[in-house]
């Protein structure tokens, strides 16, 4: 092309777009297998469609949905609460703090929590009674385990304690990826250490927290599943408990995944959310 | 703090802001200060050159205590920093008797270190409801004054990552004044910016200057020490090599030390 002719090369570039021949047969076969899968959910009888609509909403199922949800959330509240302290004592100046924080997230981490609930609804045989008093000393009140504990308090605390070493690692790794110098200058400012965590270190943590806690979250819902070992009554030990008189054994499953899949649909919105407010200030 | 003397009767009388005796600081078997002496009047802009690794920094950062003095003492408007005296014996200070004095001491960094999850008139107005316990409405009227002062009135509400790094650097200008300090210190303000920025940033200094504000400012604008500085203090290898009138001593150093970094930077 001669130099004349760059007038014409300023006009939008109208070119021959480059074929992929590969994303067509990977559609294709994509296409044959959803296909495969719609079909089979139509006509395999053993879905039992219509026993699964009687079970959905029945009380036995709504209260097992109930309890999922409840045990999910005091799950997470009080295993972010927990592992904030956790996470603190970590990285306090005192290596007694530090080891202690060490040996429990060692110890609820390196451990299935499937074991840890059998124990937790076991507690009664390790301790027997429950009392208030002074350490190696006298005690002032005492009362039977089993006459305060509940599956309940045995659920949630088993999900708690365990949730809380996977977050005290998550908040450790948000707090030390705030720049060193924003602690500096909160301190210069004359703000005191308490105030420059609540108001500048963990809201800025956050933004690295909120992801993988959202995760944490999703997971925490469907290992409310495990505390059928204590015994508790959430969704699955329910529709256990159902489908053993029934029969219906299938059905009743996939109607559970249908109910798991629902609530956590809501909490990836509730993350997708979560997530845009504390990264507000930095751009993508 | 006012139980025991603080601070030799003289110093406050001769209106001094800053002393510093005998000064050292140590990074574990590296001597950063090796014995800094300096007074700060009252008003008074000094500008403290040298080469990295000089200690200059080092000796700012020890004026509000975010770096510990290990030897010597340090006062700030009458009173010993980071310590408290009774008798021969010292006293290290509360965490909240440090905060208390740092009050008073407004600091500029290299890096901005704005708040980058705050507004910028956020970033302004969190240090006086939080330290000084300001009302919202007090804080927010006196942090748009000082955006305007720096020149930022339209900026307020963007966040820090959508400013340029001079408006970043006059928005933390700003937020250090809000809580009216006696003294500000600048470690570099203008270091990490493009060459185009540090005029704006130089000139919300040659204001604050003007209006009277005791300054210590870290820099290598030797422009700005020569037009603004009221001293120039050169350090190296964490010892005062030489320190004047500004223009005097960049005219005209003494100490080879100083021949040899001025002819480099000049």
């Amino acid at each position: 092309m001669s130099v004349g002719q760059t007038e014409t090369r300023t006009g939008t570039i109208k070119a021959v777009p480059v074929r992929h021949p590969g994303r067509w047969v990977a559609a294709v076969a994509v296409a044959v297998l959803a296909a495969m899968l719609v079909n089979n959910l139509i006509t395999n009888e053993a879905y039992n469609w219509a026993e699964q609509l009687k079970y959905l909403f029945s009380p036995a199922v709504l209260g097992g949905v109930r309890n999922t949800i409840w045990l999910t959330v005091a799950a997470m509240i009080g295993g972010v609460l927990l592992g904030i302290l956790l996470a603190l004592m970590r990285l306090s100046a005192n290596p007694l703090l530090r080891g202690a924080a060490w040996l429990y997230v060692w110890v609820f981490r390196g451990t299935p929590l499937f074991t840890q609930l059998l124990i937790w609804g076991n507690i009664g045989a390790l301790f027997p009674t429950l009392g208030l008093g002074i350490p190696f000393g006298p005690e002032f009140v005492t009362a039977q385990t089993n006459a305060l504990y509940s599956a309940a308090a045995a659920a949630s605390l088993g999900l708690i304690f365990n949730e809380a070493a996977y977050m005290a690692e998550i908040v450790r790794g948000g707090i030390q990826s705030v720049d060193l110098g924003q602690q500096e200058a909160a301190s210069a400012l004359g703000l005191t250490k308490a105030q420059t965590l609540r108001r500048i270190i963990l809201p800025q943590a956050m933004r690295v927290i909120a992801p993988p806690t959202g995760n944490e979250a999703i997971s925490m819902l469907k290992n409310t599943a495990l505390v059928a070992a204590v015994p508790y009554l959430e969704l699955t030990f329910t529709v256990q408990n159902i489908y053993s008189h029934t029969y219906q054994i299938i059905p009743m499953l996939v109607m559970a995944c249908i109910w798991y899949l629902f609530l956590s649909s809501i909490m990836m919105i509730g993350q997708h959310y979560l997530e845009r407010y504390y990264g507000k200030g930095y751009a993508r | 703090m006012s139980e025991i003397m603080n601070m030799p009767g003289d110093a406050l009388a001769d209106g001094l802001m800053v002393k510093a005796e005998r000064v050292c600081k140590n990074f574990g078997h590296v001597e950063v200060l090796k014995g800094i002496d300096l007074s700060v009047r009252q008003g008074e802009v000094m500008c403290i050159v040298g080469p990295s690794g000089s200690g200059k920094s080092t000796f700012l950062r020890c004026i509000n205590h975010l770096e510990k003095v290990d030897a010597g003492r340090l006062w700030v408007d009458g009173h010993l920093v980071g310590y408290r005296q009774r008798g021969d014996k010292l006293y290290e200070l509360r965490e909240k008797e440090v905060a208390a004095q740092r009050r008073d001491i407004g600091m500029v960094f290299q890096r901005f270190n704005l708040f980058p999850h705050m507004t910028a008139l956020q970033n302004v107005m969190e240090a006086p409801m939080l330290v000084k316990g300001e009302s919202r409405d007090a804080a927010k009227a006196r942090a748009e004054q000082l955006m305007e002062r720096v020149g930022l009135s339209d900026r307020m509400g963007n966040y820090p990552s959508q400013l340029s790094g001079g408006q970043q650097q006059r928005v933390a200008i700003a937020r250090a004044l809000a809580m009216q300090p006696k003294l500000m210190l600048f470690d570099e303000p203008t270091s990490a910016l493009d060459p185009e920025l540090v005029g704006e940033v130089l000139d919300v200094m040659r204001d604050l200057a003007r209006e009277g504000m005791t300054m210590v400012v870290v820099t290598h604008e030797m422009g700005f020490a020569r037009e603004v500085g009221d001293s120039l203090v050169f350090m190296d290898g964490g010892v005062v090599v030489e320190q004047g009138v500004p223009r005097e001593v960049l005219a005209n150093p003494q100490h080879a030390r100083t021949q040899a970094f001025l002819s480099k930077v000049l």
